[in-house]
């Protein structure tokens, strides 16, 4: 495909985005202004309307110059050390993401070793594994940093192993369907060999799970992030993105809000993209990129 | 009782499938034995449990009844001793491997040195004509050379037999001529026992010294066939009236089988 054919379409959903986006920054805070105005005793036009819409202080819905605006300030004018620095939120976020998403896809990787070569693990491990996901982050969440703190452990750790407890799950489920894929006349073939279990898994079972491991991993690594910031929330943590998405909210700091959400989104951007890049390149390593 | 200068004897045996729909005779009193250096062919409808004797030799199925020794010792004992090479049906190569790493797996497992993996493989490769093509990925070949790799990889650790299940099925006419041939070349100048599953009349005929025409529900040999071919056989045998009338034989074996049912 030609740089044209993959551009031309992302640029026209953003250009439909923008103007919706511009269109419903109006429409919600025109409200505002009419009030300000009916308070002051004065009339305003639809032009007067649209103009202030475009520059509260605090909008329903924040235009997307604005947001810009507040992205721009919070990370190339402020020093990275600075509180307000949106790059030192990001990046107390992103370091309890990498340290969960480390310990989640270890975990995830081990237990489906298990399930892949235990009866019984297979048999009893399964459905305690799904349960997990089935309760919501956002009420285990707060539990997790209670008990972890009731016996000593704050900071960093809390935060992560909320990340690990979203992120370990993909990888178990992709892990086990990899180790599973070699197909059984590969397996017979290790049999004829009298190769023993530890070169059946080294050899076949482990080069063959990781296309599935990098695609869990990409699944993962946005899950890690979203459970740092969900760990930020209950807690009344106050640095990371979290922090910034519920001091917004408390103080009705909606331009806030809305660059910690880019900002988060752009987060997840680079990291899955540099997950499917360490895809591209080991399957290629590898001699499986054709 | 198993004499010595047999490789395979199978005394009576059977192995049935339990399955939803009741018990499947894939073997049934199968009496065989095959000597040292013979090229002995199985041919037979799908589901005559040629490919079935095949794994029983290979210890990759257990037999229910009967008895049947693999060089003087059980299957297992003989898997154990790598008495074996096994070509599937399929290349089963490892697409993350080149060619000369798929060659290497079962030198790496049992545990050749170095310096002699490299040798072999070298030799390997020349002997399969793919000299050249040893770096090169699994699905940078074409059917025919992906199959000659997964037979230097059965031949990489001296096994003195060969067990071969429908290695050429997949591929076109021409290429399993080709193939044939080398694989006659081969067999005359390694000395092995080979045991070669097909669906093909012609490629039994000309490949084997004995062949064993079996048949379906249960599985049984119903014919065995000694070639008189000269073990010299230029591809041009094929339409002697000699090989002709071989094929002939294997064919009313083939129909009497099915005569049964």
């Amino acid at each position: 495909m030609s740089l044209r054919e993959t551009i031309i379409p992302i640029l026209t959903v953003i250009a439909v985005i923008v103007a919706i986006w511009y269109a419903a920054a109006v429409w919600m805070n025109a409200q505002w202004t009419l009030d300000q105005a009916e308070r002051a005793g004065q009339t305003v036009t639809f032009t007067q309307i649209v103009a202030d819409t475009m520059g509260q202080d605090r909008p329903l819905l924040p235009a997307p110059h604005q947001v810009i605006a507040e992205l721009w300030n919070t990370t190339v004018e402020k020093k990275i050390t600075s509180k307000r620095s949106l790059i030192y939120h990001a990046w107390i976020t992103l370091s309890a993401t990498l340290l969960g998403f480390a310990i989640g896809t270890t975990l995830g990787v081990l237990l489906a070793v298990l399930i892949v070569h235990n009866i019984a693990a297979d048999k009893s491990l399964m459905p305690w594994i799904i349960a997990t996901q089935t309760i919501p982050i956002l009420a285990i969440a707060p539990m997790i940093i209670v008990v972890l703190n009731a016996i000593g452990i704050s900071g960093l750790l809390p935060k992560a192993l909320i990340s690990t407890y979203l992120s370990f799950f993909p990888v178990v489920v992709g892990m086990v369907k990899g180790l599973r894929s070699p197909e059984p006349y590969l397996l017979d073939l290790m049999r004829t060999y009298n190769a023993s279990g530890w070169q059946t898994f080294w050899k076949l079972k482990w080069p063959g799970s990781l296309p599935y491991l990098f695609i869990s991993m990409k699944i993962a690594v946005a899950i890690s992030l979203v459970g740092a910031i969900v760990g930020e929330l209950p807690t009344g943590a106050i640095a990371g993105l979290g922090a910034r998405l519920l001091a917004g909210s408390y103080y009705g700091q909606t331009i806030q809000i809305w660059s910690a959400l880019f900002m988060a989104a752009a987060l997840a951007a680079v990291l899955v993209g540099i997950v499917g890049l360490l895809h591209r390149i080991t399957l290629k390593r590898m001699g499986m990129a054709r | 009782m198993p004499a010595i200068d047999n490789v395979i004897c199978a005394n009576n045996l059977s192995l049935t499938f339990e399955s939803d729909q009741g018990p499947i005779h894939a073997l049934s009193g199968v009496d065989l034995e095959i000597g040292k250096g013979e090229f002995v062919s199985f041919i037979g409808p799908s589901g005559c449990g040629k490919t079935t004797f095949l794994r029983v030799i290979a210890d990759l199925e257990q037999p229910t009844g009967g008895a049947i020794s693999v060089n003087g010792m059980t299957p297992e004992e003989a898997r154990k001793l790598r008495a074996y090479g096994y070509v599937f049906q399929a290349p089963a190569l490892y697409p993350w491997r080149t060619v000369e790493k798929n060659i290497a797996l079962p030198l790496e497992i049992m545990d050749f040195p170095k310096e002699e993996r490299r040798v072999r493989i070298e030799k390997l490769l020349d002997l399969v004509d793919l000299s050249g093509f040893g770096r090169k990925y699994p699905w940078q070949l074409s059917g025919g050379m992906q199959q000659r790799a997964s037979i230097a990889r059965a031949l990489a650790f001296d096994a003195d037999l060969l067990l071969m299940d429908e290695p050429f099925g997949a591929l076109d006419e021409i290429v399993r001529d080709h193939l044939n041939e080398q694989l006659l070349k081969l067999w005359e100048r390694t000395n092995k026992t080979i045991c070669f599953v097909t669906h093909s009349i012609p490629e039994a005929v000309y490949l084997s010294t004995r062949i064993v025409v079996m048949s379906p529900r249960p599985g049984r040999v119903t014919d065995i066939i000694e070639s008189t071919l000269p073990k010299e056989r230029p591809l041009d045998i094929r339409d002697t009236p000699e090989f002709l009338e071989i094929a002939h034989r294997v064919r009313e074996g083939l129909k009497a089988g099915h005569s049964y049912e």
